[in-house]
């Protein structure tokens, strides 16, 4: 019966109107499948209350010159350390063509307050968390931070000095409320 | 003997695969070529929407459970987080809240098509018996659904059905102890409904291949309840019922989608907009209206143990079903006495359903009592008796004299394979 109704009065390879409404079906079906796929897709995105969660506030008075804090910040956590002036000096003085990802420590600072460096503590290589937050802790020989998965190493600005990490330490957005106090997020 | 299937495809990467797996072989057999009687009537669309209805709780299922949180202590908050915080949440819950009664009620319509036209009788019983087999299945994953949001009504549901277990003698507290995992309906309660809740669907699908199986090999029924003579009583499954059933779950999605965007809490009780609480019983519980019912014969019987075997005994009877009918004749359509004990039935489904939504006070439990005595009586008593009694009307010689009529039995509309559209003599 099918033969029966497509071998009709319509030549052989000619465009006809059933061609065209076949077309459109299988088009709108397709736009129909993406709009009910999409909300199953969206739904794994992060919901409104992980986003919720996206600021926190920090509270640098009691961070002493030369040492730093970790911070939690979209559960991950954040640098959050006191440059000494040497550091700072260190990190301004650094000619950038010796640098794997050329940055200025002024960009990677809040004007006015180069005394502080604000960075995500997630090393760029393959995301563990790097060393040299607490005194303690081996700091690498560029006196940032270190990472002992690979042996990447950040000098005081965050900034890659050592591979393999290919790029240097993220900031977070943050601004100062006062002169003692951060938003990150 | 070992050797490559030999197909015919144009295509030589769908040849490679098809000789090595015959799949496209299969789909081409079973549901492009397969041959389908050509006088079905809508009521034919249902299993396909039933399919289709239980693809989609399994779609929204798996991303709700990507939120849903098993636990006595989070449940209730998960599901609110699911509503109010995941994207589209609210979506995919209402649909799959809704898509429950939705597969209930193509699968209510599906199983009255089946009754109506004799679909059960030889040589389909197995299919039918698979049939009942999937409504159980799907009246057990419903029920373990809708104790996940562990709302009141979740809560309390779980112990009451939880509960009927209870009436059977010696057995029954430890029977309950055991399903609950502890002394009340709790924690080890959810998780375990979670995991079962989870499963079923799956052993469903395979329980549907197996109904679909068996169809494959008998071939669909028909409203006239004849088997086709020979190909000009069918026509080939695609495309004339690809686009039939496609029609009609255009519709069944057009309804579907009035309920989850214009009356998403249609079928909900308010109830369950309460946490659990152990401590309180709701005022009224009544369980979700598909299964209604069932409960309405529970409670019909004054006896714990008798009103449980009465409501699993109702399903139970299903499986009967093809050996309590004695008539030879399959459709309605030509059993007149029948036909009016099917609606009958139909109608009695539907007050037994009413009955359920009410407390049994005064005339309830009078109507209950009635309609759950037809129930039996139409199985155990009526369809034995009448299919001797009863005196069919003449059986039309084949699909095609009554849908061409009489006079263009030689050979007037379009015929498959170029064959005459004459009743072959033997077949």
């Amino acid at each position: 019966m099918a033969e029966a109704l497509s071998t009709s009065t319509v030549p052989h390879g000619e465009t006809t109107k059933r061609d065209f409404l076949a077309l459109v079906t299988g088009a709108s079906a397709l736009v129909g499948l993406g709009a009910i796929a999409w909300p199953l897709i969206d739904s794994m995105n992060p919901s409104k209350d992980v986003l919720a969660l996206g600021s926190v506030e920090v509270n640098l008075a009691p961070i002493p010159e030369g040492q730093g804090i970790t911070v939690m910040w979209r559960g991950k956590p954040v640098f959050v350390r006191h440059r000494t002036a040497k550091e700072i000096k260190e990190a301004e003085d650094v000619q950038l063509n010796q640098l794997i990802d050329p940055q200025p420590d002024s960009d990677r600072v809040k004007p006015g307050h180069a005394q502080w460096i604000v960075l995500i503590g997630i090393c760029t290589h393959l995301g563990c968390v790097p060393l040299g937050n607490k005194p303690t802790d081996p700091r690498g020989n560029w006196g940032g931070w270190f990472c002992p998965c690979h042996g990447s190493q950040y000098d005081t600005s965050g900034r890659v000095r050592h591979g393999p990490a290919p790029a240097n330490l993220a900031i977070p957005p943050y601004t100062f409320l006062d002169n003692t106090k951060i938003k990150i997020g | 003997m070992v050797g490559l299937h030999k197909g015919e495809f144009q295509n030589s990467l769908v040849r490679w695969i098809d000789a090595r797996l015959p799949v496209f072989t299969l789909m081409q057999k079973e549901y492009s070529a397969f041959p389908t009687p050509k006088n079905f009537n809508y009521f034919w669309n249902f299993g396909a929407i039933a399919t289709v209805a239980l693809l989609i709780m399994i779609l929204t299922g798996i991303f709700l459970a990507m939120n849903y949180v098993p636990n006595s202590a989070l449940a209730f908050e998960s599901v609110q987080r699911i509503m109010r915080d995941v994207n589209y949440g609210w979506l995919i819950r209402y649909v799959h809240m809704n898509g429950a009664s939705m597969f209930f009620i193509a699968v209510y319509i599906h199983i009255f098509r089946g009754i109506y036209y004799g679909s059960y009788k030889t040589p389909r019983e197995l299919l039918w018996m698979l049939g009942v087999l999937i409504l159980f299945l799907m009246m057990a994953t419903a029920f373990m659904g809708y104790v996940l949001p562990w709302g009141q009504m979740s809560y309390w549901g779980a112990t009451v059905i939880t509960n009927l277990f209870s009436a059977f003698p010696l057995v029954g507290k430890a029977i309950v102890t055991w399903l609950w995992g502890g002394f009340s309906v709790d924690n080890p309660t959810l998780n375990r409904f979670f995991s079962l809740h989870y499963l079923l669907p799956f052993i469903i699908v395979a329980v549907v291949g197996l109904h679909v199986a068996a169809l494959h090999v008998s071939g669909s029924n028909n409203p006239l309840g004849i088997d086709p003579k020979g190909p000009q009583d069918t026509v080939p499954f695609h495309p004339y019922y690809t686009i039939k059933d496609s029609v009609g779950l255009c519709v069944f999605l057009i309804v579907f989608a009035i309920f989850v965007f214009f009356a998403p809490n249609f079928f909900s009780n308010p109830d369950n907009s309460i946490p659990a609480n152990p401590m309180m019983t709701p005022p009224e519980i009544v369980p979700e209206w598909y299964l209604l019912p069932y409960y309405a014969i529970l409670r019909s019987v004054p006896n714990k143990l008798g009103g449980v075997l009465m409501m699993f005994g109702s399903i139970f009877i299903l499986f009967f079903l093809p050996w309590l009918d004695t008539s030879p004749v399959r459709s309605a359509k030509f059993r007149p006495i029948f036909r009016q004990l099917v609606w009958l039935l139909v109608i009695d489904v539907l007050v037994l359903g009413e009955v359920g939504a009410h407390r049994p006070e005064g005339l309830w439990i009078i109507a209950g009592r009635v309609a759950t005595a037809y129930y039996f009586l139409f199985f155990l008593v009526l369809l034995p008796i009448i299919g001797k009694l009863e005196r069919p009307l003449p059986l039309p010689e084949s699909i095609s004299r009554p849908v061409l009529g009489p006079r263009s039995g030689g050979g007037g509309g379009p015929v498959a394979g170029g064959a005459p559209a004459k009743p072959m003599e033997k077949a």
